[in-house]
């Protein structure tokens, strides 16, 4: 259910923080157990690696990426708010938050490619 | 639609109730509440809303128009009214609808007792005046937090309100904050341990719906936060 | 007793965003600057292989991880799925403890490989 009170940046901000987390918290086990198969063996990891070579296993990984930097700078606005009391200007420092995530992910293509 | 005319969607009758149309002369500096009070007085006497000092005083006339909660004796017609759309009146959220555009408000004081959000003197408050600085550190939370007068707006905009009816609410927590930066009161123990549950403070997610809608300009985002240190705080110390 | 579990996940949650928020900048600056030679597990592992210090901090990270991924959900859970009482923190326990054995296993299998 849409709002009015919705398109606002504190809301919009607690939203991305949120779905970020989900994501991350989804893709957590799964990183682990691709790890894990390291304990077979490094041919086994990259036999993973290998699956990876994909359009959109490359997208998704840019978007994890940027999923994390993102959840990482939304929520350390959030540890500063309730550790400082802290009166933002929120407009301001949310949009800082996403861009520098956005950065973070543009970084990453461009070293990944 | 003609420029000089309002086009109103105004919600009747209970949570199951519908939106009637209404349309009345467009006048100079109309305010919402004006455009409802013609309507109750001219148009259709069964309409049902609240007012009382209608100067931006008491907060009784709180409603929400086209989607945001708002004092309508402060809104303008002319700050909202969007061309070519029909503004739409609704009652508060989050609480039940009595009739119309009038909520019942019974829960959300129930919350603020819940939240212990009056004074409490003790078994033995002091015979002399207590002596507290203006501008002490306590003194100036509360004071920034104090001029709350109940009028629901925050309570309506609250996501986590409609997410979890136990919540407390933005209004019962930023009055909890006052209290528990009153040096005189006597009852922070219970204070702390009332809004450290899962009804409190760390339900909170900073949405900030609150502070942005808050006609006083009050912050219960950042009266809440003050209670999250509080409460872990306390829990540190092994008082809650 | 409510009050006193509620207030130590409040602490535990923003005591471990402290620590993540080190390791999540550590980890993105080493995920940039990795994927330039790909992912490819002779890279990795030779980076991870017998080296405690990567042992120690990723181990760090995944106790960490695990502690913070639960206590978020959880509020997800009783928020957006209506899942509220003992069940749900019983689940968030379990699947504290599943990121924390499949973590240890990650962070183990990259030193030991």
């Amino acid at each position: 259910m849409i709002r009015g009170t919705h398109f606002k940046p504190g809301f919009m901000a607690a939203l991305l923080h949120r779905l970020s987390g989900i994501a991350l918290a989804i893709f957590l086990p799964l990183h682990f157990l691709a790890l894990g198969t390291a304990l077979s063996g490094a041919d086994r990891l990259d036999a993973f690696f290998n699956l990876t070579h994909n359009i959109w296993i490359r997208t998704a990984e840019w978007g994890l990426v940027t999923a994390l930097a993102l959840h990482l700078a939304l929520g350390l606005r959030v540890l500063v708010l309730e550790s400082a009391g802290w009166r933002e200007s929120t407009a301001s420092v949310v949009s800082g938050c996403v861009a520098g995530s956005l950065a973070i992910g543009i970084l990453f293509l461009l070293n990944a490619f | 639609m003609q420029t000089n005319t309002l086009e109103l969607d105004i919600w009747r009758g209970d949570r199951d109730g519908h939106f009637e149309a209404f349309s009345l002369p467009l006048r100079e500096s109309q305010t919402i509440l004006d455009a409802v009070t013609e309507i109750q007085r001219t148009q259709d006497a069964s309409l049902a809303y609240r007012f009382a000092c209608r100067v931006g005083m008491c907060g009784s006339c709180a409603m929400v128009v086209d989607g945001i909660p708002r004092w309508t004796c402060r809104t303008r017609i002319v700050d909202v009214r969007r061309r070519g759309k029909r503004l739409k009146l609704e009652p508060l959220r989050n609480l039940p609808i009595v009739k119309d555009l009038a909520v019942e408000m019974t829960v959300f004081f129930d919350k603020w007792r819940d939240a212990k959000g009056y004074f409490e003197p003790g078994d033995a408050p002091s015979a002399e005046f207590a002596v507290v600085p203006p501008d002490s550190r306590e003194r100036r939370a509360a004071d920034i937090a104090i001029e709350c007068i109940n009028c629901g707006i925050c309570y309506s905009a609250c996501d986590v309100v409609s997410w979890d009816t136990d919540y407390l609410g933005p209004a019962a927590l930023n009055r909890a904050w006052t209290l528990v930066n009153d040096v005189r009161d006597r009852g922070q123990q219970a204070r702390l341990a009332a809004v450290a549950t899962d009804a409190g403070c760390h339900s909170c997610h900073s949405h900030m719906s609150c502070t942005e809608f808050c006609p006083k300009a009050l912050s219960p985002t950042q009266s809440i936060a003050g209670l999250k240190r509080e409460t872990m705080r306390a829990a540190l110390r092994g008082d809650i | 007793m409510n009050a006193a579990w509620t207030a130590r996940l409040l602490l535990a949650q923003r005591a471990t965003a402290s620590v993540l928020a080190f390791a999540v900048a550590i980890h993105l600056a080493t995920i940039i600057y990795a994927v330039r030679a790909g992912l490819n597990a002779g890279e990795i592992l030779g980076r991870t292989r017998g080296n405690a210090l990567f042992l120690a901090f990723y181990s760090l990270f995944v106790i960490a991880a695990s502690i913070h991924a639960p206590i978020g959900l959880r509020n997800i859970f009783r928020e957006w799925a209506n899942w509220r009482g003992r069940s749900l923190d019983l689940a968030m326990i379990a699947m504290s403890l599943v990121l924390l054995a499949l973590g240890l296993r990650a962070a183990f299998a990259v030193y030991a490989a």
